[in-house]
């Protein structure tokens, strides 16, 4: 051992590879923390599929299984634009209006063909969605604000154009678009098909791509992303493009579903798909997040829901006392969960 | 930067923009009132402008809550279905009496105050989840209690909700008077003051040994308690009880105010007298809209373009 | 061998923000393979001139060359992508994500279908971070890695990224020393490869070990380049200074005096056997009235725990805090606070300030409910407050109501003390009391704490800053891995024995028993 004062420690220390990891313990807990974040929700599910098939007779069918799945198919699309959202660490509460307007513009373009009932609501609801985008990335409004005054804007957009909510516009019977919506494949309905498409590639994109890739690194260390040259700005306003698209195409699917544009559609949507991305793993704060959980958390707010409607009694208001209840519950377990893998 | 905060010179635009973010909504009230004035018949009379701040009253009064959750860095989507909750609660208990009543609803409006600041405070979770679940739970709750619309026939309400004193309307001296209460609190009180330090920097404020979650609990029940005064007062003056449709988008309305009236988002600081212009501006702009004919949605779009614009330009004040 | 090419080149190089002119007509000359000081006091526009040579800001004026090409930069990503790389005083890289990830970010390896590859960018990883002393498994995330390996990823990123020049914003504040020998190396290594580094830090030690040229800069000019062996140290203060040499010399490093009477044996701080879960393992102590101990350690060692724990704001698992012969119940910063603790704390920007609040809400936000009746504030007895330690701290602002955040570091540090001192404490604890402030108000800071032990406060001092640690302490008990390892008193005071006992060597037994009972 030297014994200048200097190299004393240095000498001693340099040897050894620069590591100080957490010791074995505390990561032996962080690994299962990691687990039940990641896929707590999924255990969940199973477990009160399997409850809810050993009390109800109903409940187990083909028939209410495939209403589900269709009954879940436009929150999901929602959801999944939303998962991109708040992995950057951002919320769009404007999904609810967004989802009813591209609705309402989906039933009245139907009038033009497919094509038009398709892009006229994803060219608006897009566009709001770039502006949102605009707001928040470039002129660094808080996100909430902003889509909440989308919201707002939205929807007075969308009782403008069915004067003042009392006209509905319908969708033309035995039309292609109507098919999309109302058609199965494979037993399946189509809308079902069409968000599992929308998830594989939502999945491939946040996963396996560098847009992915800058939408992690957005929502984990905005000005560290920005210095390692992610483009920041670009990405922002990508996500909420993102999920103004999808809240719109959910929409038109959705009239094309219910073959109208009903204007009464979309209170509180947000709030659901909120609930879906965050009970489906992804941190609120952002950095953290899956789309297969958005799925699953999705399938879990709905099944319960088909569980309150078999229970029958009770009424469509315990509904929203319910989920207010279980976001509140998901979230505090997850920031539990989150403190002690000391990601907050 | 310290030598270029002390001998400051700035340009003009600057100065421009700060003179807006403080005067600017005093400025859009005058030019409202000056608009109206001429293109608006009738417009200056004592019993429009009664109207005008009859219907205003409840806004001012939620929005002085949302200001001080603001204030600490937060905000409460939950307003509206407090005042929701509380128009079934008064509606539950007006057969024992109103007091018993407007005792329930307190204590069912703390009830929910209560559970935002502990999820705030205690757990951690950020404000517009946290709020946002008790929006959802709280309206649900207020429809479990009272499925639909329910007329009241009490004197002592329908008295609240329509007497007045020297032709001034209750409604209108609750609000002023309890506007004033909130600012003299902000200004005069340790718990403003720690409310605003608070708001600037929660982890300075915790070190510093301010009883933090005591504050923050104490700030959402204050504004819970005062959306369930909105919500009395807006049942008194229907004399019915609406749980469904009572208090939709007031989050948004107050919060509207709040930062239209020149107080950040980003929490620190506090402006009473500018969210009381701020909410008169949305009600005349609001009025101005409806005396000429125009529908409702275009209210809603006017009033998504207002926030945007208030946020815009009060943009960056809360960093330094 | 020929002369090393110019690789970067900056001619009469202004700046002007509102109200300040940052940078006036300065010029920098850096060579490949060249370790380049760049020093000034805070606000004599070093970070500013980074800001511009990597296109954070543009210049009012001036030229930039680097390669022999005249560059403007947009953003720090241009900047990066010709070739200047930045590492910054803070890690910045993003800690949920995976290492490997964190290293490749924005130039990940793709497979044929532009899918990321991460076979590839897991093994390329592997094979460039051991080339740094880091083994660890790239896939876990970022944030499970200590401070000093994190800062030999965001290293390692900055080099891959074929850069010509790295600058290097105070990289060391946050390492360990021998991380710090091992950045050394590297800094070393990047030289022999040609690559020029630019290395900004306040620590003398670190210039004279790796930087061979040096640039001054004072109140935005240059005021002094050349070889770095051409300068000692007493001048290189003076020059950064502005100030005479004989003036620095008077004055020597610290405003310490040293020894302080210590008039009573009754510890005013007494802590024993402090618990926390992986923080800290029976960490005991004792501050006695007029008593300045230094908590000595490297960082992680649990210095800052200790202080935090002491003053209530880190839940122990067991321990007792001890204050006047008082003990204090559970982890609660008021209950410390009403007892007469007061922490100054290491994070004075975000745990410290209140930025947003005056000079005068700052000063009386603790004490406030002393100044109150009933909840409402006395503004007349806040005044009288306020202004008694503006001016016994000499605190400079515009006025009470100037907003502190606008104030300079050290001014803000004096409006905590004087938050603090407004409580009348028994015992100050001090984390890191002078880092980041400028070397006068250094001074004045480590000479008021000297008054205020004189005056009979047990202080409690943090500080990676060995001179300071040493000239300011009548005691130093040594902390490693969250346990005390060695507490030096008397002459045992020095800059050798403390390190000896931070590197964990057993001290020689002649000396006193005290020293090795925590061992």
């Amino acid at each position: 051992m030297t014994t200048t004062k200097t190299d004393a420690p240095v000498v001693a220390a340099s040897n050894e590879p620069t590591d100080a990891t957490e010791p074995a313990g505390s990561a032996r807990s962080e690994r299962l923390s990691a687990l039940v974040q990641q896929h707590g929700a999924l255990a969940v599910l199973v477990l009160v599929a399997l409850v809810a098939s050993f009390s109800f007779d109903s409940f187990a069918t083909v028939d209410n299984f495939t209403n589900m799945a269709t009954g879940s198919a436009f929150l999901a699309v929602v959801a999944l634009g939303m998962t991109f959202v708040i992995v950057t660490g951002g919320i769009d509460l404007s999904v609810g209006s967004l989802f009813a307007l591209g609705g309402v513009l989906a039933a009245w373009g139907s009038r033009h063909g497919t094509a038009v009932a398709l892009l006229l609501p994803l060219a608006v609801c897009g566009l709001i969605g770039v502006v949102n985008g605009l707001l928040v990335a470039r002129s660094r409004l808080a996100p909430f604000i902003v889509t909440l005054a989308a919201m707002l804007g939205a929807r007075g957009l969308m009782l403008a154009l069915t004067d003042e909510g009392a006209n509905t516009y319908l969708v033309a019977k035995d039309s292609l678009f109507a098919e999309l919506g109302q058609g199965s494949t494979l037993g399946l309905g189509n809308p079902v098909w069409i968000t599992l498409a929308l998830f594989a590639a939502g999945a491939l994109v946040l996963r396996r791509t560098r847009f992915g890739q800058h939408v992690y690194a957005v929502g984990g260390n905005e000005d560290a992303a920005a210095l390692m040259g992610a483009p920041v700005a670009r990405t922002k306003i990508l996500v909420y493009t993102l999920s103004g698209l999808l809240a719109g195409l959910a929409g038109a699917l959705n009239a094309a579903w219910l073959a109208s544009g009903v204007t009464i559609l979309g209170n509180g949507m947000e709030l659901d798909a909120i609930s879906a991305v965050v009970i489906g793993g992804t941190l609120l704060t952002g950095g953290l997040g899956y789309v297969s959980g958005s799925l699953v958390g999705v399938l879990l707010l709905k099944v319960i829901q088909n569980v309150i409607n078999q229970i029958g009694s009770l009424g469509s208001s315990y509904q929203l006392v319910v989920s207010g209840a279980f976001l509140a519950l998901v979230v505090i377990a997850q920031t539990w969960l989150g403190r002690r893998r000391r990601l907050m | 930067m310290a030598e270029a905060a002390l001998r400051t010179a700035p340009p003009d635009r600057a100065r421009l923009l700060q003179w807006l973010q403080t005067y600017g909504v005093y400025a859009g009230v005058a030019l409202l009132l000056v608009v109206n004035t001429v293109i608006t018949p009738h417009f200056l009379s004592a019993e429009n402008f009664r109207t005008q701040a009859v219907q205003v009253a409840p806004v001012v009064i939620v929005a002085l809550g949302m200001a001080l959750v603001i204030g600490t860095e937060g905000v409460d989507l939950s307003v509206g279905a407090v005042m929701a909750l509380a128009a079934s609660v008064t509606a539950l208990y007006l057969g024992y009496g109103l007091l018993p009543a407007l005792l329930a609803v307190a204590l069912f409006a703390a009830g929910v105050g209560f559970a935002n600041g502990a999820l705030v405070a205690f757990v951690g979770v950020q404000p517009i989840v946290a709020t946002l679940a008790l929006m959802v739970g709280g309206r649900g709750l207020a429809l479990v209690l009272l499925p639909q619309l329910e007329d009241l026939r009490n004197p002592q309400l329908a008295s609240l909700g329509s007497g007045d004193v020297l032709g001034v309307p209750y409604l209108i001296l609750i609000a002023a008077v309890l506007a004033l209460l909130v600012a003299f609190v902000v200004r005069r009180t340790t718990f403003g003051r720690q409310l605003l330090a608070i708001g600037d920097s929660r982890p300075a404020a915790e070190l510093a040994g301010l009883p933090v979650r005591r504050v923050l609990i104490v700030v959402y029940v204050v504004c819970a308690l005062l959306a369930a005064v909105a919500g009395v007062l807006a049942t008194a003056r229907l004399q019915a009880s609406d749980p469904t449709s009572l208090g939709n988008l007031m989050e948004l309305s107050a919060i509207t105010a709040v930062v239209v009236g020149g107080t950040p988002l980003t929490g620190g600081r506090v402006n009473i007298a500018g969210t009381v212009a701020g909410a008169v501006l949305i009600q005349l702009l609001t009025a101005t809209l409806i005396k000429h004919d125009l529908p409702p949605s275009w209210t809603q779009i006017a009033q998504a373009v207002v926030i945007v614009c208030a946020v815009y330009a009060a943009r960056g004040r809360g960093k330094r | 061998m020929a002369p090393p090419a110019e690789v970067l080149a900056v001619r009469g190089l202004s700046k002007t923000f509102p109200g300040v002119r940052a940078l006036d007509d300065v010029e920098l000359t850096v060579h490949a393979g060249e370790v380049h000081a760049l020093i000034g006091e805070n606000g004599a526009g070093k970070s500013t001139l980074i800001k511009l040579l990597t296109g954070v800001y543009r210049p009012d004026a001036g030229r930039i060359t680097f390669q022999g090409r005249e560059v403007s930069f947009g953003t720090p990503l241009e900047a990066q992508k010709a070739g200047i790389s930045t590492i910054y005083q803070e890690v910045n890289l993003i800690p949920l994500l995976s290492v490997a990830r964190n290293l490749f970010l924005g130039r990940e390896p793709r497979t044929r279908l532009g899918l990321l590859d991460f076979a590839r960018m897991h093994r390329e990883a592997d094979e460039i971070l051991s080339t740094y002393g880091v083994r660890v498994d790239v896939r876990q995330s970022l944030r499970t890695l200590g401070v000093g390996a994190q800062q030999m990823v965001a290293l390692a990123r900055a080099v891959a990224t074929d850069a010509r020049v790295v600058v290097m914003d105070e990289p060391t504040s946050s390492l360990e020393p021998r991380e710090v020998e091992t950045l050394f190396s590297v800094i070393r290594r990047l030289r022999d490869q040609g690559i020029a580094v630019i290395y900004v830090s306040h620590r003398l030690d670190e210039l004279y070990a790796v930087c061979s040229k040096v640039t001054v800069l004072r109140d935005g000019r240059r005021v002094h380049h050349g070889d770095l062996a051409d300068l000692d140290r007493i001048d290189l203060v003076s020059t950064m200074l502005g100030r005479e040499l004989g003036e620095v010399r008077e004055e020597g490093q610290t405003k310490f005096s040293g020894d302080h009477q210590i008039a009573d044996e009754q510890p005013v701080l007494s802590a024993r056997e402090l618990s926390a879960r992986h923080r800290l393992h029976g960490v005991s102590l004792d501050v006695r009235p007029g008593e300045v101990v230094g908590l000595g350690g490297l960082l992680g060692s649990g210095r800052t725990e200790t202080a935090k724990a002491i003053s209530g704001s880190l839940q122990l698992s067991s321990g007792t805090v001890t204050v006047a012969g008082v003990p204090l119940r559970g982890g609660s910063t008021p209950a410390a606070i009403r007892a007469g603790v007061s922490l100054l704390p290491e994070d004075r920007k975000s745990e410290g300030i209140v930025p947003g609040l005056s000079v005068r809400e700052n000063i009386a936000l603790a004490v406030l409910p002393r100044l109150s009746r009933f909840g409402l504030v006395s503004e007349s007895r806040v005044d009288a407050i306020v202004d008694t330690f503006m001016e016994r701290l000499r605190i400079k602002a515009s006025s009470p109501h100037q907003k502190v955040g606008e104030l300079s570091g050290g001014n803000q540090q004096k409006v905590l003390l004087a938050r603090w001192l407004a409580m009348n404490p028994k015992v100050l604890l001090l984390d890191e009391p002078t880092r980041g402030i400028d070397v006068g108000a250094k001074a004045e800071v480590q000479k008021l704490v000297d008054e205020l032990a004189a005056d009979g406060l047990g202080v409690l001092l943090i500080s990676s800053d060995l001179e300071e640690l040493i000239e300011g302490s009548d005691r130093v008990v040594v902390l490693k891995d969250g346990a005390v390892v060695g507490e030096l008193t008397g002459d045992e005071v020095t800059e050798d024995r403390l390190m000896r006992t931070i590197a964990g060597e057993t001290p020689p037994r002649d000396t006193d028993e005290e020293a090795v009972t925590h061992g």
